[in-house]
């Protein structure tokens, strides 16, 4: 029972009773906290839009005993209005939520993810890059420590590139000819994947919108949904793409 | 666990699965029926009756509706060549109630939610295009909810609709009449500076 200050990126809001909304946020310091927030839907709440999905706040919240904390304060740090008010953007900043939403505890602090998901927010922001939702899928796997291994096969450990020609993330990473499984991947998309997780990712963010970076969202989509063991729907349902 | 004669504890758990009610509320209103005159409760039935007997959508606008069309789309007095796009059938009685607007209206039935899995099939947009012909519509105002997925919605219209050669435009976006400026958000006050107008000197 006490209050608390944090900074988080509200990841979905559900509607309560009248007017209120409980609130999904990614904290900094809290891991992922769902508090109620009233009177939101009121034309002249205080919260205005600052509850909305994709909003990066500071906030003043109360934490009762029940699973539910309440927002007393908000102030806004960013909205990326670039990101909300472009449909293609909306979808990418979806699916990133949709995805830091399942990966996130309550009550376990993950500040790598936290600062990953502002980091991918701010790039989406600057640039409408077809790379920063696949970049962000492929790097929240390496920080859940199921990052797919692309050196080499990982079953016999072939390292020719122009022989590493499949993707299974069951399997953990690159297969070459003779092991082969799962999806077929182009070696242009392995280049693209080894660069995006060794360093490169300003270059991959980048490359203009093509098939070769349709290819690796494809595959970083397929790997997260086996990941979380679960259809990521803002990716499927096609709607914003 | 205490245990009421059948009737009773299926009205209670009836009344539970209402939005908003919990088992205790339930078991108030419940025993609220049980007290009150055999008329007032009756009366209640016979209207939940009547709601699901009667009333059913428009077939154009998919407002609710009593007959085949709904009582705005029966108006001869309404202009034709307008439509107002809203998520629900409570949004048409917000917008009626300012009486600023005479022509007709479309409800989508919700808006584009990609992370509840909603997309744009879930929704009648096939409809509303198929009324663009018929009914020779040259604007239609985006009037769904200032929220992500209300945007994300009209945006997706927009795109869509723009190239057909017709009018769309979005309800302005700003202050609240009796708001305070101190306690504006950044993106409403931002929308309602880049949404500001020559006042008119009538």
């Amino acid at each position: 029972m006490s209050l608390f200050r944090d900074r988080g990126v509200v990841l979905r809001t559900m509607r309560l009773g009248e007017a209120d909304r409980i609130v999904t946020l990614l904290t900094e310091s809290h891991g992922k906290v769902r508090a109620v927030a009233k009177g939101v839907r009121r034309t002249k709440s205080k919260f205005g839009s600052r509850l909305e999905p994709l909003s990066h706040v500071a906030l003043l919240g109360w934490q009762g005993r029940g699973d539910l904390d309440i927002v007393n304060q908000v102030e806004v740090i960013d909205t990326f209005r670039a990101v909300r008010e472009d449909l293609d953007r909306i979808g990418a900043g979806l699916s990133m939520l949709e995805v830091v939403d399942q990966v996130a505890q309550e009550q376990h602090a993950n500040p790598a993810l936290y600062r990953m998901l502002v980091g991918a927010l701010g790039a989406l922001a600057q640039a409408n890059s077809p790379m920063v939702s696949p970049a962000f899928f492929l790097k929240v796997l390496v920080l859940e420590g199921t990052a797919p291994y692309l050196d080499g096969c990982v079953s016999c450990g072939e390292e020719d590139e122009a022989l590493l020609v499949a993707f299974d993330l069951l399997e953990g990473g690159v297969l070459c000819r003779s092991c082969r499984r799962g999806r077929p991947l182009s070696p242009e998309a392995l280049v693209l994947m080894r660069r995006t997780l060794g360093g490169g990712l300003a270059g991959v963010l980048g490359e203009p919108r093509s098939p070769l970076t349709d290819e690796v969202m494809t595959v970083a989509t397929e790997a997260m949904e086996i990941h979380l063991d679960r259809r990521l729907r803002s990716v499927r349902s096609g709607t914003l793409a | 666990m205490p245990l009421y004669p059948g009737p009773l504890q299926d009205l209670i758990d009836e009344m539970g699965r209402l939005p908003g009610i919990g088992p205790k509320s339930a078991q108030r209103i419940t025993f609220h029926l049980l007290k009150s005159p055999a008329e007032d409760a009756m009366r209640l039935a016979q209207a939940i009756v009547a709601v699901k007997e009667r009333i059913s959508l428009c077939e154009r606008c998919f407002d609710v509706a009593e007959d085949t069309y709904c009582v705005i789309c029966n108006d001869d007095r309404r202009q034709t060549g307008t439509i107002c796009v809203v998520e629900e059938a409570k949004d048409i009685v917000s917008v009626e109630r300012t009486g600023q607007f005479s022509g007709r209206y479309h409800v989508l039935q919700g808006s584009l939610n990609p992370i509840e899995g909603v997309g744009p099939e879930q929704l009648r947009i096939k409809e509303l295009l198929a009324r663009l012909e018929e009914e020779d519509v040259q604007e239609l105002i985006l009037c769904t909810n200032p929220n992500l997925e209300g945007e994300a919605t009209a945006m997706y219209l927009a795109r869509l609709l723009q190239p057909l050669g017709l009018s769309v435009t979005r309800i302005a976006s700003g202050l609240p009449v009796g708001g305070d400026l101190e306690y504006a958000d950044d993106l409403t006050l931002a929308r309602a500076l880049e949404g500001r107008r020559e006042i008119g000197n009538a």
